[in-house]
């Protein structure tokens, strides 16, 4: 399996303001390991870098400085090394609205990478397209793959979504604010796909957030971003529960917690009672 | 950015709670038993008998999915709903400290326009992109006074936008930028300040914060709250946030296709919800500092076919 290691990355970006130009480091000496079956979560503020981050994973943009490697080599900037290097890393983005093309259908958003990719002949790739519908729980069958990206759920266009960012059979896969447009209801449902899939197919992934709590349940590590740069990087748990930076202490307090708040603890204390479990009524769902 | 994270308070609670008893028992809006359909080809239900009081200087949280009814329930309320939606049954009683009552569904033309923004003034959905972006705040902040209060001169307009805009935490001098000159924030304070303007008894905001980050989100909640301590006006805050309407909000209604599932105080609601789907609601949001237990990971589960 592979690994994608970030080091010491850097993206300056120019801005033109009329007849100045003024320079905004959107990313300093980033450096990170994305290793297989292994999730590292990157949260922060609006504008502190983190897209800037999955668009230089993806080649979208760039680099100003700094290093990318796969499984050790220089990753391949154009062309077939391009390509190859596209086989390896896909990502889901934030939006489903906006990431599907409303022209096409189900079974086109899915068959194109696999026949690019070589993933797929012409006779075998609609198979391949419903095996992977059928991996990401949705139904695999040719009324669905004719269906267009109006005609479902967000849910199941981001389950769409995810299904194309597996069919090149990519090894690291970047996930940025995946459910940040879904209904709350779904978000976990989409979040445990992503997880179910990232053990079967042992992914290296970045999943990109501002919801610390998802960042916290469904990660190995945490990489805490203020304007560009990292600020802290560790375990999950060790970040959101002992935080050492002052920056991820503030992130930690501004996230809703009813659990933390004093008008429910004194609440708790007046009924007697512990805080309440709500996940344990997880299986009460549906 | 960072500076203003320095702003926040680590407890809502500190914020919400200055307003003592919060509401008064003296109601502001009674809703009867409202009934709007969408009339399509096949009719959706979009509200169904729905009833709330909402008491003075109250918050009351309106939580539910996309679909569920909430913003088409809060538009219901001054008349903002359009064909093909049609308000086929209940009532909306304003009840306005100096003049009495109003019934709500019965204004029509002139009087309807003259009730909105001064008395229910609405903070809108995605109010990042509410703004018009080809004219300066200072246009936008002045067209509501313009509008609704044409007696003031330009000074006074001029004066009164300004104050909006201090009480809001935005720089006056910020007046003459433009939308796409401001922050996410900024746009969202400045927003704030509009529905202010008129110094409305109510104040309904359908997912005023949902494209902020958290910080930032944060800091507008506190505002809001603040607000609400010093200018008495009571909230309708819509959003699918449950544990964010937990902490700022008095009462909450939880709706589901169209009704009003359980309605009650942030606390009864947290410790003994009563309806499965308020239950369900509350386990969907993991939660940051308690046991990950076996929730983590669960790899398939049967929401995940949804």
């Amino acid at each position: 399996m592979t690994t994608l290691t970030a080091t010491d990355l850097s993206k300056t970006y120019l801005l033109r303001s009329g007849l100045r130009f003024s320079r905004l480091q959107a990313v300093q000496e980033v450096s990170f390991e994305l290793s297989p079956g292994r999730t590292l979560a990157l949260v922060g503020q609006s504008g502190s870098g983190k897209s800037t981050i999955a668009k230089l994973l993806m080649q979208l943009e760039r680099p100003t400085s700094g290093t990318l490697l796969l499984d050790g080599a220089p990753i391949g900037r154009r062309g077939r090394a391009l390509a190859d290097y596209r086989h390896e890393v896909q990502m889901v983005f934030q939006d489903p609205f906006a990431s599907l093309n409303p022209y096409h259908s189900i079974g086109h958003h899915l068959l194109r990478p696999l026949l690019l990719h070589g993933r797929a002949t012409a006779r075998t790739a609609p198979g391949a397209a419903k095996e992977l519908l059928e991996r990401v729980n949705l139904p695999a069958d040719d009324a669905f793959m004719e269906r267009r990206p109006h005609e479902l759920s967000g849910g199941q266009r981001q389950r769409v979504a995810i299904a194309r960012a597996l069919a090149p059979g990519p090894s690291v896969l970047v996930a940025d604010e995946p459910v940040s447009m879904l209904d709350v209801s779904v978000r976990l449902g989409v979040l445990n796909l992503l997880a179910r899939l990232q053990q079967e197919e042992d992914l290296a992934m970045l999943y990109i957030t501002h919801d610390l709590a998802t960042a916290r349940h469904f990660s190995d590590e945490i990489m805490v971003m203020l304007r560009g740069r990292v600020i802290e990087h560790g375990p999950a748990d060790e970040v959101i529960l002992s935080p050492r930076e002052e920056f991820t202490r503030r992130l930690l307090a501004a996230a809703p917690e009813p659990a933390t708040n004093q008008r429910f603890l004194a609440e708790a204390q007046r009924r007697g009672v512990p805080m309440p479990d709500h996940l344990a009524h997880q299986e009460d769902l549906g | 950015m960072s500076k203003s994270a320095e702003q926040i308070v680590t407890d809502l609670e500190s914020v919400r709670s200055g307003f003592g008893a919060a509401a008064s028992p003296e109601p502001v809006l009674t809703v009867r038993d409202l009934d709007i359909v969408y009339e399509v080809a096949e009719p959706v239900h979009a509200v169904r008998r729905a009833s709330l009081t909402l008491h003075r200087g109250e918050i009351l949280g309106l939580a539910g999915e996309s679909g569920s009814g909430k913003t088409t329930l809060a538009y219901g309320l001054n008349q903002l709903h359009r064909p093909p939606a049609r308000i086929i049954g209940g009532s909306v009683t304003f009840h306005g400290q100096s003049d009495g009552d109003v019934d709500v569904l019965a204004l029509e033309g002139e009087s309807l326009r003259t009730f909105r923004w001064s008395r229910i003034a609405m903070v809108f959905q995605g109010a990042m992109n509410s703004l018009n972006p080809v004219i300066s705040v200072k246009a936008q902040l002045e067209d509501v006074f313009t509008t609704h209060r044409p007696q003031m001169d330009a000074a006074e307009r001029r004066h009164r936008s300004e104050e909006l805009l201090r009480l809001v935490g935005v720089d006056p001098s910020r007046i003459t930028a433009f939308a796409h000159e401001l922050s996410g924030g900024m746009r969202q304070r400045v927003m704030i300040a509009m529905a202010l303007a008129l110094d409305p008894e109510l104040m309904i905001m359908d997912e005023p914060t949902t494209a902020l980050d958290v910080v930032v989100q944060r800091e507008i909640l506190q505002e809001i709250l603040r607000l609400r301590q010093e200018l008495g006006f009571a909230v309708v805050f819509i959003t699918h946030d449950l544990p964010m309407l937990l902490e700022i909000s008095d009462r909450i209604a939880v709706m589901r296709q169209g009704e009003i599932v359980e309605l009650d105080t942030a606390e009864n609601l947290y410790f003994a919800p009563k309806h499965p789907y308020t239950r369900r609601l509350l386990g969907s949001f993991p939660s940051l500092t308690g046991s990950t237990g076996d929730f983590v990971r669960a790899g398939y589960s049967p929401e995940e076919t949804r």
